[in-house]
């Protein structure tokens, strides 16, 4: 009996390795972004002093507050999509699929390819001479190419709900598939119909996976770069675009830092605020 | 008649989640430069392109390097770290799986420019070792969330057992925490090597002139006439990916049919 609190001293030396790895991977150069958004870029340097501009001028530029916005829309927009079309595969998958395991490596198998190239095979199927429009001319159901189906906000969505569907598909069975079926068939026999049940019973029982689905991919596409890049065009860009300029082309780190620093903080508020919501709502509900 | 349309619905649904992935296998047998139908007539030289690229195979071999350091490096650091939080009562330990598990709230992006901050600041040069302290924020969550569910698995008492007729705490964890971790290191070893061989962003901004193969995929996709050898990359990536996954699963399986294995 060596563990069980006698030797906490060995525990804290185990779990040493893993805080100082991310403490210098993650607390020190949050730190250092936080310091160089207090700074003003001077030429290929910052200058000296202290300033607040970088921040005045994210919250105080109306194209910055509109890409802001326009991140959030789209992200929230993927999420709602991702979720609600997962959601019915998922139950069936937990409820009715006869080979579930078949089933689930089935659906996981289009995730293990570069994330990259899954989205740039949208760009491919939705561009102007791409697989849909080519397609759509040689049936002639078409003259013209559409060209409203590339570089948009639209495509953006798409392509994301494509990219992240995992992440809703997963959680949301996994909390379906722990659901204690007696709980089912009691309400049955109490007299729920079909629908009265799954309101009173399955919905609220795996709101956790819908919840955990919805912030796995909320916070990551938030700050997605590659799928804006690829298909956004200039409607879709998103902040993640942005603060890449900033460290590549126009050369603002400092500006860049807070833009950083300001969408972090506004996706874990939103996050944060989505999470407490959806359990004052499943409370309600009880 | 409800499970019908279900049925209906998931195929539907399949269908969605294949036909973009199958437009890599597809195009890159097709005899054009242009990625549209009608397609014109099979070809293999696409493939023949990969492999006279040099600079591709470099990038892959980078990425293979990048992606096996950083799976054991997080497997390892995962495994200290799991064993801390659930065989010892530490104080603070609910704070500091949280601060490993940060990372997964952070965008990529966010991740990736303050490491390159922090390597400006302390005059390093950008390079694979940079990328690999990166994929360790991104890799190290969910190695920890791999092997404390491993370690939440087994029973407790077989350690305290070994320790009991007298094994060190060096032999209990040779003789039986590590043979019944196996599946979970497995796992986690798979997982994050994947995650890192697939990680774009960070990579993006820390590699400096040693791509990745995703940065340098990255780079050819700016040239339509190199997008077909593109796309027959992909295919080999999702072929690979999905041979190493069903390899990870008959491993497993190996593991769950011979669970007294060192005990």
């Amino acid at each position: 009996m060596a563990e069980k609190g006698r030797n906490t001293g060995e525990g804290y030396v185990l779990l040493a390795p893993a805080l100082v790895v991310m403490g210098l991977a993650l607390a020190a150069p949050l730190l250092l972004m936080a310091v160089t958004s207090l700074k003003d870029q001077s030429g290929i340097g910052f200058a000296r002093g202290w300033t607040l501009d970088q921040y005045a001028l994210v919250l105080g530029r109306a194209s910055y507050r509109l890409l802001f916005a326009r991140s959030v829309l789209i992200s929230a927009v993927v999420t709602l999509v991702t979720v609600a079309l997962a959601y019915p595969l998922a139950y069936f998958v937990a409820f009715h699929a006869r080979h579930k395991f078949i089933w689930l490596v089935a659906l996981t198998i289009p995730f293990w390819t570069s994330y990259l190239l899954r989205v740039f095979a949208w760009k491919i199927i939705l561009g102007y001479g791409g697989v849909i429009n080519s397609g759509l001319m040689r049936l002639h159901l078409i003259d013209q190419p559409l060209s409203f189906l590339l570089y948009n906000p639209f495509a953006v969505v798409v392509t994301l709900a494509h990219a992240w569907a995992a992440f809703a598909i997963l959680p949301i069975y996994v909390s379906l598939e722990k659901i204690d079926r007696s709980l089912l068939e009691a309400a049955s026999d109490l007299g729920d119909g079909a629908l009265r049940r799954f309101a009173r019973i399955t919905l609220p029982l795996s709101l956790p996976g819908v919840i955990g689905a919805a912030i796995l991919i909320f916070v990551p596409t938030t700050g997605d770069f590659v799928t804006p890049e690829l298909v956004g065009g200039t409607q879709g860009t998103m902040i993640a675009n942005i603060i890449e300029a900033q460290f590549n082309g126009v050369g603002n780190w400092p500006l860049g830092a807070a833009l950083s620093l300001v969408s972090m903080a506004m996706v874990a508020v939103i996050a944060g605020l989505f999470v407490a919501a959806a359990r004052a709502a499943a409370r309600a509900a009880r | 008649m409800k499970n019908r349309g279900l049925l209906f619905y998931a195929f539907a649904y399949l269908a969605f989640l294949y036909v973009p992935v199958l437009v890599l296998p597809v195009f890159s047998f097709n005899d054009s430069e242009f990625i549209a139908f009608p397609l014109s007539g099979f070809t293999t030289r696409w493939y023949a392109g990969l492999a006279a690229d040099s600079a591709m195979q470099h990038a892959l071999g980078n990425s293979l390097k990048v992606g096996m350091v950083t799976a054991l490096l997080a497997t390892l650091l995962g495994l200290t770290a799991a064993k801390a939080v659930t065989r010892y009562r530490l104080r603070g330990a609910g704070a500091a799986l949280g601060f490993i598990s940060l990372p997964l709230f952070i965008p990529d992006i966010v991740l990736g420019l303050s490491l390159l901050l922090l390597l400006g600041a302390a005059r390093l040069p950008l390079s694979l070792a940079a990328v690999v302290l990166g994929h360790l924020l991104v890799c190290v969550p969910f190695a920890l969330t791999v092997l404390i569910a491993r370690f939440e698995g087994f029973d407790k008492a077989l350690e305290e057992a070994s320790a009991d007729l007298g094994e060190d705490g060096w032999m209990t964890f040779w003789r039986v925490t590590f043979p019944l971790m196996l599946p979970g290191i497995a796992a986690s070893l798979l997982l994050t090597f994947i995650t890192s061989f697939d990680e774009f962003l960070v990579a993006y901004f820390l590699s400096g002139t040693e791509a990745t193969l995703p940065v340098y995929i990255w780079g050819q996709l700016r040239f339509p006439e190199r997008l077909p050898m593109v796309l027959a990359l992909g295919a080999l990536i999702l072929t690979g990916s999905v041979a190493l996954v069903v390899l990870a699963e008959y491993v497993r399986n190996l593991g769950v049919r011979k669970p007294m294995v060192g005990a």
